[in-house]
Order: structure tokens, then C-alpha cells, then sequence
């Protein structure tokens, strides 16, 4: 197995009798990008706390390098954090900020100088030494705050929702200059957010999480493709989920007829979730394609139009498409085998231990 | 209507209780009752005001006061430590054990406190167990800083307490993160974010204590006066208006003196501010 820097072993934590993390097991790879997503709620912040000793788990075990590391005080740990809310030191300027763990670690002088210049000609904020930071907009002060981070060379960055506050533009910069630092410094990043493009942008490994438990771990592109259920399908971009049954391997019926897929492996006849991308959905001329149905409506998204598709009276799908059509036109959708995405059904969104481990190897 | 007109009972209020009687202050402290009567221009009282005899009691007032107000800050400041403390679940217990003092006239704590202190008080009694007989605890200064030190605490307490509690834990998480063990945290976050309440208090504590009158002459005696006590004779037993008045001025102009150069170093930072 790869070179474990955390793992984190049966974890449960709640909070006045609320289970937030309910038998967490996960490790993190040395230099791995991990992204903990998932809803608020859902503990992913709960496990960064965890990581940097804020909390103490109820029970289970944090190693570090494979030691026990439960009871080790946070200013002990070989982690930095990136606060959501930055938390810069109000009465300090950039500068003092960002030498903080090293003036606490009483590195000399001219060894501070030169590191802290490093770091922010990093975080492209070179100049601002002198600067308070309250006068520095949003995302200056989100770059004070990594570099104040990383100045200290942790083993591991733990980031909890760093570029939430940002706007859309200044969050797409960031994310690329985040990932470009994580390679350049070959710094294990776990990362926390609830935004499922940034986790599949930014990560080498996504862990969705729901109500205190892993529900999936893959890397962004299987996450995507192959989520586990249909919790991840519909938190993991846009889907649309429906009632089927399975027939056989490669044969499923939903809508009203039978469809030819590519997955396999239920029991006869046994009750699935249908999960259809509408990215994967083609919009065909009236006639042609596997399902007819109305267009109810046509909204412009930038790079595509959403379609709304009535189907018949409890289904309405929902189409991603560059092309625009009228509204109430009778219109076929068609779909292609490897569109069909059939997810065993489950009240509660868990994954197994072994589900767990299939899905980190993806990678390994 | 204005919203601005809102605010006119208070101006009025202002205008007739503080600007008024500030003007007939200055009025009173420039002249004096000539032989027939009537006010006449002088800086008589003025220079009178700078004479060694109360430039004394003034230097002496202050000397006090800054004592007391040192004792308030070394006893409070780690009081409302303590307060602040998350492991602390009493706080609001301890500091209600502080306020209720306060609920009580200042005049009846310090009868109260004449009364531990005199012979045969309580004081007394105790020390008299250690073999201490008659110590001399009254009118000295001594008893004048205890009873500064007695009814100014808890304004020293509250405005540190306020701004200490207003200090974001995610900036105390952030230290510890960074590598700041508890003593390290304290003297690189929490002590420097606690300081516009240790200037507010520092003012609230000082200002009425320079000022102060009656506690003094209680505890003191009238070897010990304060400066206060002093404007409080020229008033009720000399029955000098006019000199009276010039003291309060010279008391006022070093009031406003002392909270500019406290203002200073507050900042803009209104953290834990009472007023």
C-alpha cells in the first residue's frame, strides 16, 4: 500500500449526543490532493478539525505517520490550516502574520526574511509586508492566510472551505493557483468544501460524505462516472434519478421500456435507481430516439440550454444541450448504453469497508 | 420628519445640564466679588489654583489614584483571565460576586469598610490572632488605596472581561495551529487583542478616582485629603465659589489631558469599550 501520512482509524465523533462522524475510515496519501465533500453537515469539517486537534474523537484513532496521535495538542502537530474564515491576526500586518509560526519556533531573523518573502512572492502578494491586513480585500487576505500556512512547511495543508467567501472568478484563480502550489511544493493538501466542481477540478482523490459517513472515495473522474448510489450521482453534478428494474446483466427497463446497458452484476428483476446525466441525453426530432415526450421549458445556462423533458405524467428529464428547441415542441430523447448509470437501491448512503477500499485503489 | 430631530430632547438635555453649567464654571473661575458686589474680570484665582499647597494635594491625588488603578489592573486583569477561560463554567457566578458591590451606594461600602478597618473591627480582631495589636489601618493612605481599590474594581474587570471575550477563538485556534502553546498564545494574541480594555478600564478606574472626595475624606482623614475634597471645601465651608470653580477647571482641563492621551492608545479599536 501507498505511503500513508494520515489515517484515520474508526473514527466517531458527536457533538451534544448529534453523531458527526459515525466510524470514519480514511487515509491520505503523502503529496495526495484529498477533497472531503459533501453537504453541510455532513462532518467533512468536523474530520479537518479532527486532523488539526481542535477536537478529539469520541473513539478510533488518528495516526500521523503511522503514530498515535489523538492526544497530541494542536500546536504540536506537523499540519497547518487554512481557516474558512481566515482568522489573520488583526494586530499584526502582513508581514508578523505570516511570520508567526516561525517567530514562535524563534528561527533567526534573517531566515524569517527570506522565507516570508518566498511565501509571498507565492502567493503573488510580494510588497504587502507593511500592509494591515484589514485593509486587504477578500482574496488577499485568503493568500495571507496560505502563506501564513505554509510558511511553516507542514507535512500536511488542511484547507476548510478556503475559497467559500471568494467570488466566481476570484474561486477559479484560486483553485488553479492552489493546485499549482500543491504540485510545486509537494505538500499533502486535504481539501474542504461543499462545491462539487472545485472538489473535481482541484483533487486527486474525492471522499464524499453524508450525515457522518464516507459515502464514496474515487478519484474525480470515477466519482463522476461511476458514482456508488444515487446520493453521489445527485450531489456529484446534475442527474436525473428514476425508478427501473433490472432484467439481466446489460438489460434494465425504465420509462416504460427496456433498455440496453453496460452494467451487470444484480438480481434478476431486482428494483434499481436509474441514474441519466443530461449531458449524456441527446434531444432527436420528434419520432426518432428511445422516449417522446414535450419540451415543458428552455432555460439559457451560458454554455448550454436546460431542457426540460415531460416524459409522461411522473417523469420529467431534465437535458443539457447546445442546441435550442421550443418550447412545448413534441421532441425523442435518445440514449446510449453508457449513459445508463443503475445504482442498487439504499435508504441510507453507505459504503461498505470493502466498496471503501475498491474505491481508494482506483488509484493506487 | 428628519430623523435627525430625534435627537433634539437629548441636545437640549446636553446643552442645559453639561454646556451651561461648564460655561458658568469657566464664568466663576475668571472673576471675583468685587467690594461693591458685582463680577469682575480676574486670574486671580488662576494663579491661586497653582500655589504649592494644591499643586501638592493635586500631585498627591494623583499619586493615589495611579496606585490604585495599578492594584485594579495587577488583581483584575488575571480575574477576568480566569473569567474568560473556556474550562471556566462559573463565570457569570464570579462576576455577579463582583458586580453586586456595585448595586450598592459607594457611600455605604465605604462605612462598611471604616467599620472593618477601625479599632476593633474586624480588621483588628483577625490581625490580633497574628500577635498585631492596633495597627494603624485608618486615615492613611493606605485605607484611601483599599477603598479606590474596593469600589473601582469591578470597572477595571468588566471592560478587560468584554474585550477579552470578544476575541474571535478561530484567531486562538489559528496561534495554536501555527505553534503557539498556551503562554505563547496568551502573550502574542490574547494579551495584545485585550489591551483596548485594559485602556478602557485604565480610564474608567483613574478618572474617578483622581477625582474622588468623600472616600477619601472617610478613610483618610483630613490629613489625607484629595483634590476632590479640596473643590468640595471651597463649596460647602469656605464658601468660595469663584476659587472652587477655578479648581474644577484646573481638574477638567487635566481629565480631558488624560483621555486624549488614553484615546491615543485605544486606537479606533472599540473593543471592549463601556462608553
Amino acid at each position: 500500500m501507498a505511503d500513508k501520512i494520515i489515517d484515520l482509524v474508526n473514527i466517531t465523533k458527536s457533538f451534544d449526543g448529534e453523531k458527526a462522524l459515525d466510524g470514519v475510515n480514511l487515509y491520505v496519501r503523502r503529496k495526495e490532493f484529498v477533497t472531503l465533500l459533501g453537504p453541510s453537515g455532513c462532518g467533512k469539517t468536523t474530520l479537518l478539525r479532527l486532523i488539526a486537534g481542535f477536537d478529539k474523537p469520541d473513539s478510533g484513532d488518528i495516526l500521523f505517520e503511522g503514530e498515535r496521535i489523538n492526544d497530541v495538542p494542536p500546536y504540536k502537530r506537523r499540519v497547518n490550516t487554512v481557516f474558512q474564515k481566515y482568522s489573520l491576526f488583526p494586530h499584526m500586518n502582513v508581514y508578523d502574520n505570516v511570520a508567526f509560526g516561525l517567530n514562535i519556533k524563534k528561527k533567526d531573523k534573517a531566515f524569517i526574511d527570506k522565507k516570508v518573502k518566498e511565501m509571498l512572492e507565492l502567493v503573488n502578494l510580494a510588497g504587502f509586508e507593511k500592509r494591515e491586513v484589514e485593509s486587504l480585500s477578500g482574496g488577499q487576505q485568503q493568500r495571507i492566510a496560505i502563506a501564513r500556512a505554509l510558511v511553516n512547511e507542514p507535512e500536511v495543508l488542511l484547507l476548510d472551505e478556503p475559497l467559500a467567501a471568494l467570488d466566481l472568478k476570484l474561486r477559479k484563480e484560486m483553485q488553479l493557483e492552489l493546485k499549482k502550489m500543491q504540485q510545486q511544493l509537494g505538500i499533502t493538501f486535504v481539501f474542504v468544501t461543499h462545491d462539487q466542481e472545485e472538489a473535481l477540478t482541484m483533487s486527486d482523490t474525492v471522499v464524499v460524505m453524508n450525515k457522518g459517513h464516507i459515502v464514496q472515495i474515487g478519484t474525480p473522474v470515477d466519482v463522476y462516472n461511476e458514482p456508488i448510489n444515487a446520493y453521489v450521482a445527485d450531489f456529484i453534478g446534475e442527474s436525473n434519478i428514476l425508478p427501473g428494474v433490472m432484467h439481466a446483466d446489460y438489460r434494465c427497463s425504465f420509462a416504460g421500456r427496456e433498455f440496453v446497458c453496460v452494467d451487470g452484476g444484480f438480481m434478476k428483476d431486482e428494483n434499481v435507481e436509474i441514474v441519466l446525466r443530461p449531458e449524456d441525453l441527446d434531444i432527436t426530432p420528434e419520432g426518432k430516439g428511445m422516449l417522446q415526450g414535450v419540451v415543458e421549458s428552455i432555460l439559457f445556462m451560458g454554455v448550454h440550454y436546460e431542457i426540460r423533458v415531460r416524459i409522461n405524467d411522473d417523469l420529467v428529464l431534465t437535458v443539457h444541450s447546445t442546441d435550442a428547441v421550443l418550447e412545448g415542441a413534441r421532441v425523442g430523447i435518445d440514449i446510449e448504453p453508457d449513459a445508463i448509470h443503475v445504482m442498487k437501491l439504499s435508504d441510507m448512503p453507505l459504503a461498505t469497508e470493502e466498496e471503501l477500499e475498491v474505491a481508494a485503489d482506483y488509484e493506487a | 420628519m428628519k430623523r435627525s430631530y430625534f435627537a433634539a430632547p437629548y441636545l437640549l438635555w446636553m446643552s442645559l445640564f453639561i454646556l451651561v453649567p461648564l460655561g458658568i464654571i469657566v464664568y466663576y473661575a475668571m472673576t471675583a466679588v468685587s467690594p461693591d458686589g458685582s463680577f469682575v474680570f480676574t486670574l486671580e484665582n488662576l494663579v491661586k489654583a497653582f500655589d504649592p499647597l494644591y499643586m501638592g494635594i493635586l500631585g498627591r491625588s494623583v499619586y493615589l489614584a495611579l496606585i490604585a488603578t495599578i492594584l485594579c489592573l495587577l488583581i483584575g486583569y488575571p480575574v477576568a483571565l480566569i473569567l474568560t477561560s473556556k474550562n471556566f463554567k462559573k463565570g457569570s457566578l464570579i462576576v455577579i460576586l463582583f458586580v453586586l458591590p456595585m448595586w450598592m451606594n459607594f457611600l455605604l461600602r465605604t462605612y462598611a469598610l471604616i467599620n472593618i478597618l477601625d479599632s476593633g473591627g474586624v480588621m483588628h480582631q483577625f490581625l490580633g490572632l497574628f500577635g498585631i495589636e492596633n495597627p494603624k489601618l485608618l486615615y492613611n493612605s493606605f485605607a484611601i488605596i483599599l477603598g479606590l481599590v474596593y469600589n473601582y474594581l469591578p470597572f477595571m474587570i468588566l471592560p478587560i472581561h468584554s474585550a477579552m471575550s470578544k476575541i474571535d477563538g478561530g484567531l486562538i485556534e489559528a496561534a495554536e495551529d501555527l505553534g503557539a502553546n498556551s503562554w505563547n498564545v496568551f502573550r502574542r494574541v490574547r494579551f495584545p487583542l485585550s489591551l483596548p480594555g485594559v485602556i478602557s478600564g485604565i480610564t474608567m478606574v483613574f478618572m474617578p478616582a483622581v477625582t474622588t472626595f468623600a472616600v477619601s475624606r472617610l478613610l483618610g482623614g483630613s490629613n489625607f485629603m484629595m483634590y476632590g475634597d479640596v473643590i468640595e471645601n471651597q463649596f460647602f465651608f469656605m464658601r468660595d465659589w469663584h476659587f472652587g470653580a477655578t479648581l474644577s477647571l484646573v481638574m477638567m482641563i487635566l481629565m480631558l489631558a488624560s483621555s486624549f492621551l488614553f484615546r491615543k492608545y485605544q486606537g479606533d479599536d472599540d473593543g471592549g469599550v463601556l462608553w
